[in-house]
């Protein structure tokens, strides 16, 4: 898609409305956040899913090892952290606001870069196998870390973890967790766009065409997949810092480790929107965030059967997702060109 | 099998077997520098089997694989790709979601490729050499269709034009006219 007055129009009006949500929407701040921390879920997954065509099931794992990372080193600064879990609620722990930021700051950092190491780790032993193997296989890893942190008694174990009480008022709380949200998809959106448009695009498109092909014409596949996976792996482990933060909470299964709900929704959103495209998860995370949101709201008790039937309406009827539909249906719209020298089906 | 002798391509008694089945036995084979080689054999002999061990697909279970001199035969297959030993398929590989001049792009040589590189676009002059190649082959009209949407020929062409734009010391095809009307041959 080229830059033109109306796509730098569509951007503005985009950026303007996720500056001013706070404003428009204050009593919505805490879902509009997770909705940003949704299309970065989607992106994050389409970097191996749709644009790799590496279908991981456990890209959770780095949001909930960010989350941990970020609070071991958020109260690690200041208090022994096997101390802090054990005797929880017994001491008064008190972080002044300078100490607050800091250990946030530091964490968010700490939790991206240990989560791309992590990275690397994993992507060593998972980057052996293929298709549904990869997809088991790092399922099988992000489980395992739910469940190991829910017995690791120095950071929680199964009670959890609490993080640092935000030393301000909970509207300045809400405004500052909604925009460190906002700023991190923002920013993934525009670190993939440009990522795309380079030789690395071009690489990983092809390991997603034929990856025995282009192993055959001399790509470093491995060394592919592997920043693939660690720029996933980053921006996730990021969000993962600023989530749990946000929530003030952690713990193993439902917070840091969400395998069945944050874990399968965001391949779910990807598919919905079109995987493989910039703009299809974004819309796929906005389309699957409201209907959520609407079924959880009007249709308490049978939500996860309304969102059952999404995804089977997506996946039955139309797995190209709505941008790949949408693609099929108006091509020359979606910069495709057309060979209408063919008639249909002659070959 | 065929002649001995220092040759860009040496296989000394390779052999690879498929559980029972011997695909290839003791196969002592040599391809010299700037010559066309044909390797012929009925279906089944084991042609592709051979292929598929030079550019390491199939690692061997006796023998020795030379390629200028330097043993390959322990080498992945991308690493011998970089050494500029290349195979095209029997059946047509392509990058069927991809359009024509990037499928030439992505086939660049990956030689000299560092970190950095990954991070830049490809230059004017790599687009033109493209096009020149797709335009050789006769696909510049088509050379912004996805490549998926062409003809069984036609994605034929493209993957011959993407061995070339690779620049590929030793160029190994296999079956190449297979499944290609004539008058494409000949023409």
């Amino acid at each position: 898609m080229s830059v033109t007055p109306k796509v730098l129009a569509g951007y503005g009006a985009i950026l303007l409305l996720g500056l001013l949500a706070p404003v428009l929407f204050p009593n919505f701040l805490f879902q509009l956040a997770v909705l940003w921390m949704m299309i970065l879920f989607a992106l994050t997954w389409d970097i191996m899913g749709g644009q790799m065509g590496y279908n991981s099931l456990g890209n959770i794992f780095f949001f909930g090892a960010g989350m941990y990372i970020s609070a071991i080193v958020q109260v690690g600064l200041y208090y022994n952290v096997g101390e802090y879990t054990s005797v929880y609620g017994g001491v008064q722990v008190d972080f002044t606001p300078h100490q607050y930021f800091t250990g946030l700051t530091l964490g968010i950092i700490a939790a991206a870069l240990g989560c791309t190491v992590f990275s690397v780790i994993f992507g060593r032993i998972v980057f052996g196998l293929r298709g549904p193997y990869f997809a088991i296989g790092t399922l099988g890893v992000a489980l395992a870390a739910g469940e190991l942190m829910g017995t690791w008694e120095w950071v929680g174990g199964g009670g959890g973890i609490a993080l640092p009480v935000y030393p301000y008022g909970p509207d300045q709380r809400a405004r500052l967790f909604y925009y460190m949200c906002f700023v991190l998809a923002v920013v993934t959106f525009v670190f993939l766009k440009w990522l795309y448009s380079k030789r690395f695009g071009h690489a990983i498109n092809a390991i997603r065409d034929d990856e025995e092909k282009a192993e055959a014409m001399g790509i470093h596949t491995l060394r592919y997949k592997t920043i693939a996976f660690a720029v996933a792996a980053f921006f996730l482990g990021m969000s993962g810092a600023i989530f749990g933060n946000m929530i003030g909470f952690i713990e193993p299964l439902e917070v840091a480790f969400p395998t069945i709900t944050f874990g399968i929704f965001m391949v779910v959103m990807t598919l919905l929107g079109g995987k493989g495209t910039l703009w299809g998860p974004v819309l796929g995370a906005v389309v699957f965030h409201v209907v959520k949101e609407a079924t959880w709201t009007y249709m308490l008790g049978w939500q996860w059967v309304a969102l059952g039937a999404l995804i089977i309406v997506n996946i039955v009827f139309f797995q190209q997702g709505i941008l790949g539909w949408a693609a099929e249906k108006w091509p020359e719209r979606f910069g495709i060109v057309v060979d209408k020298s063919r008639t249909a089906g002659g070959r | 099998m065929v002649t001995h002798g220092n040759g860009l391509i040496e296989c000394h008694g390779v052999t690879k077997t498929f559980g029972g089945v011997v695909a290839n036995n003791d196969i002592t084979l040599n391809v010299p520098q700037g010559r066309i080689t044909g390797l012929i054999g009925p279906n089944g002999s084991g042609k592709t089997t051979l292929f598929n061990s030079i550019v390491g697909y199939h690692p061997i279970d006796a023998g020795s694989i030379k390629f200028k001199g330097e043993e390959i035969s322990r080498l992945l297959v991308p690493q011998i790709a970089r050494l500029g030993l290349m195979r095209t398929f029997q059946q047509t590989r392509i990058y069927s979601k991809m359009n024509c001049v990037d499928n030439m792009l992505i086939s660049l040589p990956h030689r000299e490729e560092g970190y950095r590189s990954l991070l830049t676009k490809y230059p004017p002059e790599a687009v033109e050499r493209a096009e020149e190649l797709l335009e050789f082959v006769g696909l510049y009209q088509k050379r912004y269709l996805i490549s998926g949407e062409l003809s069984f020929g036609q994605q034929k062409l493209l993957e011959f034009a993407m061995a070339l734009i690779s620049e590929p010391e030793v160029l190994l095809l296999d079956e190449p006219t297979a499944g290609i009307n004539p008058t494409l041959i000949n023409g």
